[in-house]
């Protein structure tokens, strides 16, 4: 036994240095790059791996061996207090619309080089000038979704279905999910009554907060992604979340559930870009790798992964991939915003100060508690 | 009280157990609900095995870990030799006290200093990124550590003070001594640590998320990383593996506690015998 013992040991502590002569080695050209969870094509189920296939890419094109070193955060906080620590150093990252702003405004974001994305042509004129960029220099957007209603038709009355009256439908108590998280909770109350998600004045805020309060009799649980479970089981009914995760809880929704799905007039709208942070080491790599990821078949195989909407002309006007989602999810997704601009600078979210963020939060603790 | 005190085992082993069930036999789902298992298959070990990203962060997690375990058990144990040696009391309730902060420490402290501790020396240093494998393998040595001492202590006060010392005066040089004799003696004490560190590596979560770096992500991050979107039934399968490899792991240990007991006990019996012959 303590032969045995003594091999194992052996050929473990072999192997580990191996594994570390391994990683000491490499001297080739790194980027790094900071992305969410599960937000890039990565090979399964016969898809493109991106990150594979820039690598390759780079390699023919500029005879460079190259190495992406790609990782992932789970929210923008997280990436924020990461890139803010100065302990890390990426070269790329793909924050949402706010944190963008937010960024930007504390000088964690460099200019981009449009002359190294020469793809960004391809990117819909209706994603210009969007608030929190609004001269276009420092984002190439990714992906962008509207928020809006799912229901189960087998539980729900078709006549009932319009606008955000469904989530405070008496009817349906017991049935009805709600954001778990102040701000897109709030948001839910303030398109329905028509107030500004971004104003700054607290007597509004205290009104969307009844609202609130009128419906939480009727919520059955305050959810994030337990939501995706909770809706394909038809343990409830009504709920609301965006257009591309819809599509998931659709291919795997219980026998007997229905989901469907539509917007309500005011609601969210959400972009994420890519952007090039100060603690950039390679700056004209990072720009390669976003004209790269605007190119026809990463973004093509990025969308059909990820399925959010995708700003890029090369991949909703591809008749591939208009094939592989399908006319109906072609409708969900691209509900054809023609006036996009004005409406996202009205309705997205805004990055509100601390202040605001600190009352509407004790708000958020007010309905939690009660 | 008989059929109360079996109900509330049973109750107790489908608290501790059921979730793994679950989680085991999702991983066999051919499609990706949770609510309804609509058939069997291998699919979702066979896109593991595709996803290269997860199979890096395996890799990432498995060196970590296994270094780690390795390095804390060498410094655990000379540690622990160390602090059985000394003579003065207080010292010793001293060094016991020191050894036990970072197993007392909430994670999220420790996590939080020590990423503090490499960004200010990685200034000092003028270094861009300060976090790195180095850094994390760093972290996870420390809080393995006390660990590893605690495993390994109370082995050396159980042991024969007078053997070491007999396997000297028959002409063992100290070393030889130590490692003839003190070290077999000890060797339960270290493989528990041993594995105790892996263990403990292989699952750390917090600290990992304070001292990781650019490129070097470890599995936990990776999953808690998944939740913008849903986790993959992926993560069951690779969830499902790692279940079973820790309890052969498990089942291995036992073994080598089981054969020690054995040989101690034979020993004894023969030592026994001589003794009335």
């Amino acid at each position: 036994m303590k032969k045995i013992l003594t091999a194992l040991l052996a050929a473990v502590m072999l192997l580990s240095l191996c594994a570390l002569a391994g990683c000491g080695s490499s001297k080739t050209l790194t980027l790094n790059v900071y992305n969410w969870g599960e937000y890039i094509s990565d090979g399964s189920e016969d898809s493109l791996d991106t990150i594979k296939a820039f690598e390759s890419w780079y390699e023919e094109t500029y005879g460079e061996k190259i190495k992406v070193n790609y990782t992932t955060y789970a929210s923008n906080e997280d990436m924020y207090a990461k890139l803010s620590s100065g302990a890390v150093s990426y070269d790329v990252i793909i924050p949402s619309d706010y944190m963008i702003a937010r960024m930007k405004d504390e000088g964690m974001l460099l200019e981009l080089d449009f002359a190294n994305i020469p793809n960004y042509q391809y990117i819909d004129e209706s994603f210009r000038g969007l608030y929190y960029d609004p001269d276009d220099t420092y984002t190439v957007p990714y992906t962008y979704g509207v928020v809006g209603v799912i229901y189960n038709a087998n539980v729900v009355d078709e006549n009932d279905v319009g606008d955000w009256d469904l989530m405070w439908n008496d009817k349906y108590a017991g049935e009805i999910l709600q954001f778990n998280n102040s701000r897109d909770a709030f948001a839910t109350a303030m398109y329905k009554l028509g107030i500004d998600v971004n104003t700054t004045d607290k007597a509004e805020w205290d009104r969307a907060l009844a609202e609130l309060k009128t419906q939480s009799p009727l919520v059955k649980s305050y959810v994030m992604d337990e939501i995706y479970n909770m809706m394909e089981s038809g343990e409830a009914a009504i709920g609301a979340y965006y257009a591309g995760d819809y599509f998931t809880m659709l291919d795997a929704q219980a026998d007997g559930v229905d989901l469907r799905f539509y917007y309500p007039e005011r609601t969210n709208y959400f972009v994420d870009a890519m952007c090039i942070p100060s603690c950039c080491q390679h700056k004209e790599l990072a720009e390669i790798f976003i004209n790269y990821m605007l190119s026809e078949e990463p973004a093509i195989a990025n969308a059909e992964y990820i399925y959010y909407a995708s700003p890029n002309s090369l991949v909703y006007e591809s008749e591939e991939y208009q094939e592989e989602l399908g006319e109906e999810a072609m409708e969900i997704l691209y509900p054809g915003i023609e006036n996009f601009s004005e409406l996202y600078n009205a309705y997205a979210y805004q990055n509100l100060d601390s202040e605001m963020l600190d009352y509407v939060n004790t708000l958020w603790e007010s309905l939690k508690i009660a | 009280m008989k059929t109360a005190s079996r109900i509330y085992t049973a109750l107790v082993m489908i608290f501790l157990f059921a979730p793994i069930a679950i989680l085991l036999v999702f991983s066999f789902n051919e499609s990706k609900s949770l609510s309804v298992f609509s058939g069997f298959s291998f699919h979702w070990y066979r896109e593991l095995f595709r996803d290269s990203e997860t199979l890096g962060a395996v890799r990432n997690t498995l060196v970590l870990a296994v270094s780690a375990a390795l390095i804390s058990t060498v410094m655990g144990t000379a540690a622990a030799v160390g602090i059985h040696k000394l003579k003065n009391r207080y010292l010793r309730a001293a060094m016991d006290t020191v050894t036990n902060i970072p197993m007392i420490n909430p994670d999220i402290i420790t996590g939080i200093s020590l990423m503090l501790m490499f960004v200010f020396v990685g200034r000092l240093f003028g270094a861009a990124t300060s976090l790195n494998f180095a850094t994390m393998l760093i972290a996870h040595i420390t809080f393995c550590l006390p660990y590893v001492i605690l495993q390994v202590l109370p082995k050396l006060q159980q042991m024969d003070k007078s053997l070491p010392e007999a396997a000297m005066d028959l002409g063992c040089t100290p070393m030889r001594a130590f490692l003839k004799v003190e070290i077999p003696e000890i060797l339960p004490g270290i493989v528990t640590g041993l594995i105790m560190a892996f263990t403990l590596s292989l699952d750390d979560f917090v600290i990992s998320y304070f001292t990781s770096g650019n490129g070097f992500q470890t599995l936990p991050i990776r999953i808690y990383n998944m939740t913008k979107k849903t986790v993959t039934p992926k993560m069951y399968a690779l969830a499902t593996i790692i279940f079973f490899v820790i309890l052969f792991l498990l089942l291995l240990s036992n073994l080598v506690d089981e054969e020690t007991a054995q040989a101690v006990r034979a020993a004894r019996e023969k030592k026994n015998a001589r003794k009335k012959g």
